[in-house]
């Protein structure tokens, strides 16, 4: 028994590395990986080379096709599509991960919450199936009709719908991290190490932030790499009904709706936002899919 | 499971309230001003008469009150007369919810919009149902094969895509370039011969193909997972070991038992599929709830809004109650009480 220790490796084995390895076999996972690294890249530094001012009207260069100058073509004033592209896409990545935030906040705080505290435990659950039966996209047009013209006097008009989108998106897609962290906590409570650090006397914040929250850690990322891939379709789903960001700082659902009455003339003013928000979409599901296998212990001890 | 099913629906009711308190105390958080876009020649006594005539004046409570018992009491028996064709009781006198834009009654403006909506949402659900299982059960029966790869990837990509650019895109392909289907659907088109059934159908291809593939790509990766966890079971196996064939096993045996929890998530989709087609709508510039929504929202029709919203909130409760009810039918071993 004895000299089956050393045969264990030299190397030790952490979660964090079991995790990796397994993510790095999800062959699905590292190409999404890769493909939302590039995207990232590429809208946070894509304007360093591609120099060209998003809002620099050029008339004389309007409508035009794909060439050298404009790698994606120019819209009807004459404006580089690939240099408002890359600028679209930071606002919408800014977005998707605040949103992101917030509702992971939300969610994580009511499910420890509701988890932990046996009294709360009913309230809270409650609330959460209400705004589950909350019919979420006309809530939240609704929500933009209201507060846009007012958050815009008061914080300008880039930063009050920045605020109110990502708000207005945290606020309505709490829920399932809430519940998925609550039987998480529900779970771990009723260990023996729990039980342990209560009889020493820990005070529950300690316990909650000690002891509960790292073992509920894997669901909450994932479903905070799934939560950027929703806010991020959400934001454009509005932006596409015109309820989203104005035309000056476009994200890239609303290029392609700015693209949409053009699209018997330039159909790559619809197609490239579409594709930066497919693709975008499409990785980041890839990746919570992989760490998903990842960081569930019955896949990964296989 | 008859007082279970009791229990659930006197839940609902509380749900229900609170969801409409919440929809119209927040649109009457609304600083818009139904005066608004009426002539500034108007002097603000009339103003004032107009506001009044639209319910404003009053208190907030009375005003939600009347909405309420408008909406929950007043209509409901408006849709009885008409369908039966009897009076009940001073039905002329009727305080009805009217939108502030036509000035008609909303139910009447939604009544008007809904077959259109009804038509495509229903055909596109009915096509993803019809995508779904077929593939979903096979990608199962044989994973990891070369079907099952390719139908994991285009699932994946099929809900990753939002429907808004697929939309977009089968207009750019199909219509712009092939000039085969009409990017615009006709809502007044009546189908009378076998020509308009054509032109019906050619319109209705892409909006019901773009909602429905979305639908189709949850509901199959939902249908694989829930074959792939019956497969293994001990049942499976004696059924093979009887000398049963495969299509039995497959189709008799194992469908019958996955399509469970598939048929609960079909009714839990139902509403979230309604909403979707606000989008679809916009796309193909369908006339149907979607657009009214849409338009009120845009031309700040409080009413119209409210009465819209609170529909769809009555839709996912009733839809979740159904799910919840259908579940504990089809699969005797739950036992709710």
């Amino acid at each position: 028994m004895t000299d089956a220790v050393p045969s264990l490796g030299a190397r030790h084995r952490s979660l964090a590395r079991d995790v990796w390895q397994q993510f790095w076999r999800h062959k699905g996972a590292l190409v999404g990986a890769a493909v939302f690294t590039l995207i990232a890249t590429a809208v946070l530094f894509g304007s360093v080379i591609h120099g060209v001012d998003p809002q620099y009207l050029d008339y004389k260069a309007k409508n035009q096709g794909m060439s050298l100058a404009h790698p994606m073509g120019t819209d009807n004033l004459g404006r580089d599509l690939f240099a408002r592209v890359l600028a679209g896409g930071r606002l919408s990545l800014a977005v998707g991960i605040a949103a992101m935030v917030l509702s992971l906040t939300l969610g994580t705080c009511v499910g420890v919450l509701a988890g932990f505290f046996q009294r709360l435990d009913g309230p809270l659950m409650r609330l959460t199936d209400l705004f589950l039966a909350l019919p979420v996209l006309p809530l939240l047009l609704v929500s933009i009709m209201l507060f846009r013209d007012p958050l815009r006097s008061v914080l300008g008009p880039e930063v009050g719908i920045f605020v109110l989108i990502v708000a207005v998106i945290g606020i309505t897609s709490w829920m399932q991290t809430a519940r998925i962290v609550r039987g998480e906590v529900l779970a771990v409570k009723q260990r023996e190490f729990v039980l342990a650090a209560r009889s020493v006397g820990t005070r529950p914040h300690r316990i909650i932030v000690r002891h509960l929250l790292p073992n509920a850690l894997s669901p909450i990322t994932v479903s905070a790499t799934l939560g950027i891939a929703q806010a991020i379709i959400t934001e454009s789903a509005l932006s596409f009904l015109g309820l989203g960001f104005p035309s000056d700082f476009p994200t890239w659902g609303r290029l392609l709706y700015d693209g949409v009455p053009f699209l018997g003339l330039t159909p790559a003013r619809v197609i490239w936002p579409g594709l930066a928000i497919s693709l975008t979409v499409l990785s980041i599901n890839y990746m919570g899919d992989g760490l998903r296998d990842a960081m569930d212990p019955r896949v990964r001890r296989r | 499971m008859l007082r279970y099913a009791a229990r659930r629906l006197l839940f609902s009711i509380p749900t229900l309230l609170v969801i409409s308190f919440i929809v119209f105390a927040l649109l009457d958080l609304a600083p818009n001003d139904p005066t608004a876009q009426l002539p500034l020649t108007i002097p603000p006594e009339t103003r004032q008469t107009i506001r009044e005539s639209l319910g404003l004046g009053q208190p907030f409570h009375v005003r939600y009150f009347r909405w309420l018992t408008q909406f929950m009491a007043h209509e409901p028996l408006n849709l009885a007369e008409r369908m039966w064709g009897v009076e009940i009781g001073n039905s002329a006198g009727r305080l009805r919810v009217r939108s502030w834009s036509t000035r008609a009654p909303v139910v009447d403006l939604i009544a008007a919009r809904l077959p259109q909506t009804l038509t495509v949402v229903g055909v596109s659900y009915l096509v993803a149902v019809l995508i779904a299982v077929p593939v979903g059960v096979f990608s199962a029966y044989r994973q990891y094969s070369v079907f099952d790869h390719i139908g994991t990837f285009v699932t994946t990509v099929g809900f990753s895509v939002p429907t808004f650019f697929t939309g977009t895109v089968l207009i750019v392909v199909f219509s712009v370039t092939l000039g085969w289907l009409p990017s615009i659907y006709d809502t007044t088109h009546r189908v009378t011969d076998f020509g308009s059934f054509v032109y019906q159908v050619r319109q209705m291809v892409m909006p019901v193909m773009v909602l429905g593939l979305f639908n189709a790509a949850q509901l199959s990766r939902f249908t694989r997972s829930a074959v792939l966890d019956n497969l293994n079971q001990e049942y499976v196996r004696t059924a093979r070991a009887k000398g049963l064939t495969e299509p039995v096993v497959i189709l008799v045996h194992v469908l019958r038992n996955s399509l469970i929890p598939v048929v609960t998530v079909i009714a839990l989709g139902l509403p979230s599929t309604f909403a979707g087609a606000i989008i679809t709508e916009q796309i193909f510039r369908i006339n149907g709830v979607g657009q009214l929504l849409i338009g009120a929202i845009e031309s700040a029709d409080i009413p119209t809004v409210q009465t819209v919203t609170f529909i769809f909130a009555v839709l996912i409760v009733v839809f979740n109650l159904l799910a919840d009810l259908l579940y504990g039918v089809l699969d005797p071993r739950i036992r709710y009480d």
